[in-house]
């Protein structure tokens, strides 16, 4: 018997590559085939879109519309959905229930479950922001990014949704359950949606609004977004007359170190009160 | 033959702990987890062989689930050693746990995958699993192969439970209270599960409220309370069962009078022989598992039978 037990010891642990594949696809199928996180993530940004697009259709100056304006922060607004409020209500529920411990009873890597997070996220930001340009493009016009302006788009996208997913992973950790976060980081969303230059120019909200919103990622995805969406005159609207990409880069980037330290200080895989 | 700390207190004063058993599957020494002020686990021992089926027995709040989740590597521990398949779960390793199967009192959570998907996604993380659909045959989902785990029963759910538990071919099993809400066919189902597991030389650790599941399947018997092992035995010798004295009860002249004797075949033949005909009311008894479990963990038989 113990023979036997040492020699299944020997048995190689499977390729952590193929436990990565498998977490993906364990993730993608709890997202996809969950009605309700679809409607939240995926649904609900476009209906803002059709919304705001039929309503506020009004010129900002240079021939711009407030549509095009939009497109830059509810592809942001999306962003953080797919990534903080997803990561935060998802992991919550998941650590309430029992999933996070009956991993962790596994031999899976810890980091699969990470890496099949990343991809559920990446996957969404993906999906999230190509629904949302097609309607734009197709329903109200919206002058699609050119040339370097892609670039800009890329990167200020994966290190919004990068710093998102590590801040949302950490937020998780608050909360008691999935109805928990949901209640904590939603009004905390939305909140930052209106301050953040999302639904309303940024230059309209008073100063002491922007000085908050200029603490978190939100509103610097909005504005590295516009740089991408609005003519370069438009900057002369923005606080500080210019798109501060380099700006944009360094808040997201900041976030995203705090956000891995918070992350490493807080998660937890199991229900507070035991350990 | 197992030592316990009670035993050892009834011999005046501890000894010295007997060195932790290398070969058992399971070998716990002085186990001590506190919560507070509260003492979950006071000074524990335990040994399970490899290849046994050990039920353990014990109260709510006995202190079962703390012992069982601290061999699982979930929770530390305040003191004692403790070995599980030779590794101590403090310092856990993939390899270590990929030869233990873990089906938790609070099950594998909810989720929209298919029983076959989880049990696939299940087997990637292990070695050497087993096919996913034979082991949705063992525990009796085929028909549900395709269902989402969060649209079974809770009977269903548990043996997804226990199919997820046993999917990486596991050597040592941990099942705590697997059979809670299951009704009396499943639970006949699952312990016939359980045994051809163990024909196949699963160790296997079990935490139950049923006396009789314990009786049915266990090697052997451990009794927990109040954060001690109070006894362990084969569930017919639990509590010097085996050897209480039978109870006999008859009516005399109008009154209901009980003798305890260690010799009942003896007693009734004098008893036959002071009636003309037949006894009235005669009744032999022994204690039943149950009688000898309350009384260790501290209550009167018949007060709280049914917990």
């Amino acid at each position: 018997m113990s023979a036997t037990v040492r020699d299944r010891a020997e048995v190689a642990l499977p390729p952590v590559a193929r436990v990565y594949r498998s977490r993906a696809a364990v993730e993608l199928k709890e997202f996809f085939r969950q009605r309700e996180s679809v409607v939240f993530t995926l649904v609900f940004p476009v209906m803002m879109l059709v919304v705001f697009g039929a309503v506020l259709d009004y010129d900002l100056g240079a021939g711009v519309t407030f549509t095009q304006y939009f497109m830059a922060g509810i592809i942001a607004a999306g962003i953080v959905g797919a990534s903080l409020q997803n990561m935060a209500i998802s992991i919550a529920t998941e650590r309430s229930d029992g999933t996070l411990k009956h991993l962790s009873g596994t031999p899976m890597p810890k980091s699969a479950y990470f890496v099949g997070k990343v991809v559920q996220v990446l996957a969404v930001t993906v999906l999230i922001a190509a629904i949302l340009l097609a309607v734009g493009v197709f329903a109200y016009g919206i002058d699609l990014p050119s040339g370097s302006d892609w670039f800009t788009f890329v990167w200020v996208a994966v290190l919004g949704a990068a710093a998102c997913t590590l801040l949302g992973i950490a937020v998780s950790s608050l909360a008691k359950n999935g109805r928990s976060a949901s209640a904590m980081v939603t009004p905390i969303a939305l909140v930052l949606q209106f301050i953040s230059g999302v639904f309303f120019q940024f230059s309209q909200v008073p100063a002491w609004m922007q000085t908050i919103a200029s603490l978190f990622p939100l509103k610097w995805m909005a504005q590295g977004l516009r740089s991408v969406f609005l003519p370069d005159v438009l900057a002369a609207e923005e606080p500080a007359g210019t798109w501060e990409l380099g700006r944009v880069a360094l808040v997201l980037g900041l976030w995203c170190v705090a956000g891995l330290v918070l992350c490493v200080l807080t998660f937890r895989w199991q229900d507070r009160g035991t350990d | 033959m197992t030592r316990t700390s009670a035993a050892a207190e009834v011999r005046g004063g501890p000894q010295p702990p007997a060195p932790l058993d290398p070969a058992a599957a399971i070998s716990v020494r002085g186990l001590v987890k506190r919560y507070g002020d509260f003492t979950a686990v006071d000074g524990l021992d335990l040994d399970i062989r490899r290849g046994e089926i050990f039920a353990l027995l014990g109260p709510n709040g006995a202190g079962k689930t703390t012992t069982v989740e601290i061999c699982e590597g979930f929770r530390g521990r305040d003191a004692g050693e403790v070995r599980v398949l030779g590794v101590d779960p403090a310092q856990a390793t993939r390899r270590w746990k990929a030869q233990l199967g873990i089906v938790l009192q609070s099950g594998a959570g909810d989720s929209q995958l298919t029983c076959r998907e989880l049990l696939r996604a299940q087997a990637s993380y292990y070695p050497d699993p087993r096919d996913p659909d034979e082991v949705l045959e063992l525990v009796g989902l085929t028909e549900k192969a395709g269902a989402r785990g969060r649209s079974l029963s809770g009977g269903q759910r548990r043996r997804l439970d226990v199919a997820l538990g046993i999917v990486g071919r596991p050597a040592l099993l941990f099942l705590d209270e697997p059979t809670t809400g299951f009704d009396p066919e499943a639970r006949r189902q699952f312990w016939s599960l359980i045994r051809s597991l163990r024909d196949l030389g699963t160790t296997m650790l079990l935490t139950t409220h049923y006396l009789d599941e314990a009786e049915a399947l266990a090697d052997r018997v451990g009794v927990i309370a109040r954060g001690r092992l109070v006894e362990v035995a084969v569930p017919s010798a639990l509590g010097g069962r085996g050897a209480a004295p039978a109870m006999v009860t008859w009516t005399e002249d109008g009154v209901r009078r009980t003798e305890a004797t260690p010799t009942p075949t003896a007693f009734v033949q004098q008893l036959a022989a002071r009636f003309p005909g037949e006894v009235p009311d005669l009744a032999v008894a022994r204690p039943t598992l149950e009688d000898v479990y309350l009384q260790m963990i501290g209550h009167e038989p018949g007060e709280g039978a049914q917990a």
